[in-house]
């Protein structure tokens, strides 16, 4: 019977990029994946004729400009077409849009508060300066402080280098910035009701917290530190839907001569003597590797594919532990034509980019607070895009693709399973906000994916539907991910490694984690990673 | 008065004109030969309008018209106006008399200088601050506890800048009466139509020179009325790149050219202290207390500043924009930033940063390095470089009360 090198499990980006860096290494891998299409959370689907959604993931800036190169994706196919702006739409008619050009966007802010026009500057810089600080940390292998291993030792020195480089007041700002709520960081900045309702999102996006919990600015950080060549902040579509990112990936990965297979639904990973030693699929066939890498997260992998009795009692426990609530869900449609929002003069830019309907960080709270209790927020949290806007290959002409990002929506309803009635209702409540600002955006509707945590929890495997396989909290973040001890991609059993997004840097199409990954599996084989290119100078 | 929200949107529009155009623009765009025009905080200003070496020449030789509109101008009044002036500014705003222009500086809690700027005291308790940067909230929050109104007048004023030494014959030319017996750095206020102009004895070239400010609406006519008086006086309409030549040689810095303000400043060692670029006279010590004065007078006692900010001599005659500076020819210690060929002085000149000690107690065997593109390759020079005081150039003229016809 076959041996593969590397069994990997799952297909989404991560395990993907682990899988091409490991057959590039001239290792043999096999990629399981239980759907009939790789991709996980990042995938484009056609499930009405002439539409391609992005099911999940639906804007890219994360995904890392060096594994693009390394892996040579531009080449499989992936183009990342930045956008401009958008704009948030306020109860009385109005809108508050966000522009590139710095000026205008100055000149937008002042149309509420002069004040908060020209205090983006200082803000912008404030998290920007922060991200200059994590971002070399993207791609670099989380130190274990509990080791003593000279290279953990040296990278803590890192750590602290880059942390003692720091002057006391930057030092302040950074654990304050690690700890606040995003509520109360942009009260430090702005007076505006809609400027800070604008720029929270990015502090709750795939988080079960709300504005006004501590822990959620640096979530803002996360969706701050990407950039489209070079920009950073900046945010892309990519060309043919978010599948663009992960079909880049198999063709390359194929074209190093790695094997995919599809509808390849694992049930167990195999063990001997506390060694992985392969795969089981649901019909009862055995994958064998020397190695085997789960890209599930670390819920799913330690829970449901290996056998608990074979892992440490205090593992078990963190790994239960780990946070992973679902908070979202997402609406795909399909329209006939471009909605209209009588607010937005003709011709806005702002169509082009995220939309919100959320003008006051009060209603995000609220909005949470239904989550807390079991609900889907009743007044939601939407950030709606319209990426055939500049990309023409995801709908026919003059028809367009609509994805709605959709918070909070809770994993189960008042404690009970999601229903069919349940979607349906959610599905409502968003379209009702909608059209509030778009009439006949309901009449325009061919068709319409509605997903819950429910469906993102079975189609994606992510456990609850939590979108970056466990939240970006600072408890759960660099040598704390996914559990101590256990944040450098290995696990207790050995011969088994992790590279989801449960890992350090975490979740979005980032494809850090998988690199990371596949860095620590070469080093662990003694393989030399030549053509893996170290992270681009932050200068 | 108009409800917010109809306010907000009938201002939306903005998006259609990214490029703002000055109260003075329609002149300048009909004069424009060159068409260069480049984005001056969001507003199109021209990089030159005919030729920028005779633009140059009409600011030394003649007389020249600069559009500083959109120059940020805050506007500052109250029972407290001077007293919070002094604790947001460096210098002491009490020995500031009404109808006065002084520079000066702030800073933040750390000494790091947030801009400079000049400081105009129209009344008792009414002031014109105009800076590079923006900075509402920083005076807003500085306003807690003083009795003032703040207000950001960008739009609102129309300003204009005419220098050189037929500049008060262009004045005079155009019936400003009085204007002879403003002395340098003070203002007065003027009839114009059917509202008035205020001009200062003030500039950004070490020339004789004015500044004028007019409500945005009667800026047609101001232009007019200079332009009209100075066809006999050469009076040209210059673009920045001649106003640059200028103010390099009288010494003057830029924000954000010659030094990183502490608000934009990505790398926190970049913001600088007042004695780190070249504002240490600005600095009261004997002042009552203002923001960031016990960091700076720290850092002098303790010898702890770090950088400091010299003018250059240079051999030869290359501009060395850009340029890195070295002691004997091998430690880097330091960067211009700013570097002409003086037709004034006939010297090759510069703005430079240099890490103390350099360009504080050692000052000699400075050298730079000169990376000169020529028909696409480097020449790649190392000249010697003397630390000379700034201005370059000292003009009589710019000073001379009464001022001279030319
Ligand atoms: C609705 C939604 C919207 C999002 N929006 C964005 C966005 O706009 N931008 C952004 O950057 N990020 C976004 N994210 C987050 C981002 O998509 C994810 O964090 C990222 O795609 C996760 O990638 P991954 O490779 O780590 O894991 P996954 O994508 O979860 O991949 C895991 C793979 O393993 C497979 N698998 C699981 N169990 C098994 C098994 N037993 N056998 C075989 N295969 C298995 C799954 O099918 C899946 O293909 C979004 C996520 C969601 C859900």
């Amino acid at each position: 019977m076959k041996k593969y090198d590397v069994v990997m499990i799952g297909g989404g980006h991560n395990g993907l990029v682990t899988a091409c860096y490991l057959q590039r290494a001239g290792l043999d891998v096999i990629v399981l994946e239980k759907n009939a299409w790789v991709g996980g959370a990042a995938t484009s689907r056609e499930l009405t004729p002439g539409f391609l959604y992005s099911n999940c993931s639906y804007v890219c800036s994360l995904f890392r400009p060096e594994i693009m190169r390394d892996l040579e994706l531009p080449k499989h196919g992936l183009q990342v077409i930045s956008y401009e702006g958008g704009a948030v739409f306020t109860r009385d008619g109005d809108y508050l849009a966000s522009y590139r050009d710095h000026d205008s966007h100055r000149r937008e802010f002042a149309r509420f508060s002069k004040r908060d026009a020209e205090a983006y500057d200082r803000y912008a810089r404030d998290v920007t300066r922060q991200c200059r600080f994590i971002q070399p940390l993207l791609m670099r292998t989380a130190p274990d402080p509990f080791s003593f291993k000279p290279r953990d030792l040296q990278e803590l020195l890192y750590l602290a280098k880059k942390f003692g480089d720091f002057s006391p007041a930057e030092m302040a700002a950074t654990l304050r910035f690690w700890t606040m709520s995003i509520s109360d960081f942009l009260d430090e900045y702005f007076e505006t009701d809609v400027v800070k309702a604008y720029l929270a999102l990015s502090g709750i996006i795939g988080t079960a917290l709300g504005p006004m919990s501590p822990g959620t600015a640096y979530v803002l950080l996360h969706h701050y530190m990407g950039e489209v060549d070079g920009s950073v902040g900046a945010w892309g579509y990519a060309r043919g839907g978010m599948g663009a990112v992960t079909s880049a990936l198999a063709s390359s990965f194929k074209a190093s001569g790695g094997t995919i297979r599809t509808g390849a639904d694992v049930t167990g990973i195999m063990t001997h003597r506390g060694k992985a030693t392969g795969a089981v699929l649901a019909d009862g066939e055995e994958v064998l590797g020397k190695l085997v890498v789960s890209n599930a997260d670390v819920k799913r992998t330690f829970l449901k594919l290996v056998d608990e009795s074979a892992l440490p009692e205090r593992f078990l426990h963190r790994v239960r532990h780990f946070k992973m609530r679902g908070s979202s869900g997402k609406l795909n449609i399909a329209l006939d034509s471009l909605p209209e929002f009588p607010a937005l003069p003709s011709g806005s830019s702002c169509i082009r980019g995220d939309l919100h309907f959320t003008d006051t960080i009060e209603r995000m709270e609220k909005g949470y607070d239904d989550w807390k209790a079991g609900r889907w927020s009743a007044d939601p949290f939407v950030d709606m895009m319209i990426p055939t806007t500049l990309d023409p290959t995801m709908a026919p002409p003059g028809k367009h693709f609509v994805s709605c990002f959709v918070q909070y929506c809770p994993p189960k309803v008042e404690g009970n399973d999601w229903t069919d009635a349940d979607r349906d209702a959610f599905a409502e409540t968003v379209i009702k906000q909608i059209s509030d600002y778009s009439p006949g955006f309901r009449e325009r509707i061919l068709h319409m994916e509605v997903r819950t945590p429910r469906e993102i929890e079975q189609e994606v495997g992510l456990t609850e539907g939590n979108i970056f396989q466990g939240e970006l909290t600072f408890d759960q973040l660099l040598f704390n991910r996914p559990v101590p001890g256990y944040a450098q991609y290995r696990t207790p059993v050995r011969g088994l490694y992790i590279c989801g997004s449960s890992t350090h840097p975490g979740g979005g199409v980032m494809g850090a984690p998988g690199r990371n990954a596949a860095a620590e599996i070469l080093r662990d084989l003694r393989h030399a990673p030549s053509h893996m290119s170290s992270a681009h100078d932050v200068i | 008065m108009m409800h917010l929200t109809a306010f907000n949107r009938a201002e939306q529009g903005h998006i259609l004109t990214p490029r703002l155009e000055t109260p003075f623009h329609e002149r300048l765009a009909a004069l424009s030969e060159t068409n260069e025009w480049y984005s001056w905080a969001g507003y199109k200003a021209p990089h030159s309008i005919f030729d920028t070496e005779l633009e140059y020449f009409a600011i030394r030789s003649t007389s020249a018209l600069f559009d500083i509109s959109p120059m940020v101008k805050y506007r500052i009044r109250g029972a407290d106006a001077a007293r919070y002036l002094n604790r947001l500014t460096v210098r002491d705003v009490a020995k500031l008399g009404i109808g006065r222009v002084h520079y000066t500086a702030w800073c933040d809690d750390h000494g790091h200088v947030l801009d400079d700027g000049t400081l105009f005291r129209l009344a008792e308790d009414d002031f014109r601050l105009c800076c590079q940067e923006r900075h509402l909230p920083w005076l807003l929050d500085s306003a807690d506890g003083f009795s003032v109104e703040i207000s950001e007048e960008t739009a609102e004023i129309a300003a204009v800048a005419l220098q050189g030494p037929t500049a008060f014959a262009v004045l005079e030319g155009a019936g400003f009466a009085g204007v002879e017996t403003l002395k340098p750095f003070q203002l007065a206020e003027f009839p114009h139509a059917d509202g008035s102009v205020t001009i200062s004895r003030t500039g950004f070239t070490g020339d004789l020179g004015y500044e004028l400010f007019a409500p945005a609406k009667a800026a047609l006519s101001l232009w007019d009325r200079l332009w009209a008086a100075g066809g006999g006086f050469g009076l040209k309409a210059i673009g920045y790149d001649a106003l640059n030549r200028a103010r390099i040689e009288a010494g003057f810095i830029v924000a954000n050219a010659d030094f990183i303000t502490a608000e934009a400043a990505l790398h926190a060692d970049r913001e600088r202290l007042p004695d780190e670029i070249g504002l240490d006279w600005l600095v009261d010590p004997q002042k009552p207390y203002f923001n960031g004065r016990d960091a700076i007078l720290k850092a002098r006692t303790k010898r702890t500043l770090k950088h400091v900010l010299v003018g250059l001599e240079i051999e030869g005659n290359i501009p060395a924009e850009g340029a890195i500076v070295y002691h004997r020819g091998k430690k880097e210690v330091g960067l211009v930033t700013a570097a002409i060929w003086s037709p004034l002085a006939k010297r090759n000149i510069a703005i430079a940063s240099l890490s103390r000690p350099f360009g504080a107690s050692v000052t000699d065997n400075l050298w730079v390095e000169i990376y000169a593109m020529r028909e696409l390759q480097y020449q790649k020079l190392m000249k010697r470089a003397r630390v000379v005081p700034r201005p370059f150039v000292k003009l009589e003229r710019r000073s001379a009360t009464p001022p001279g016809r030319f």
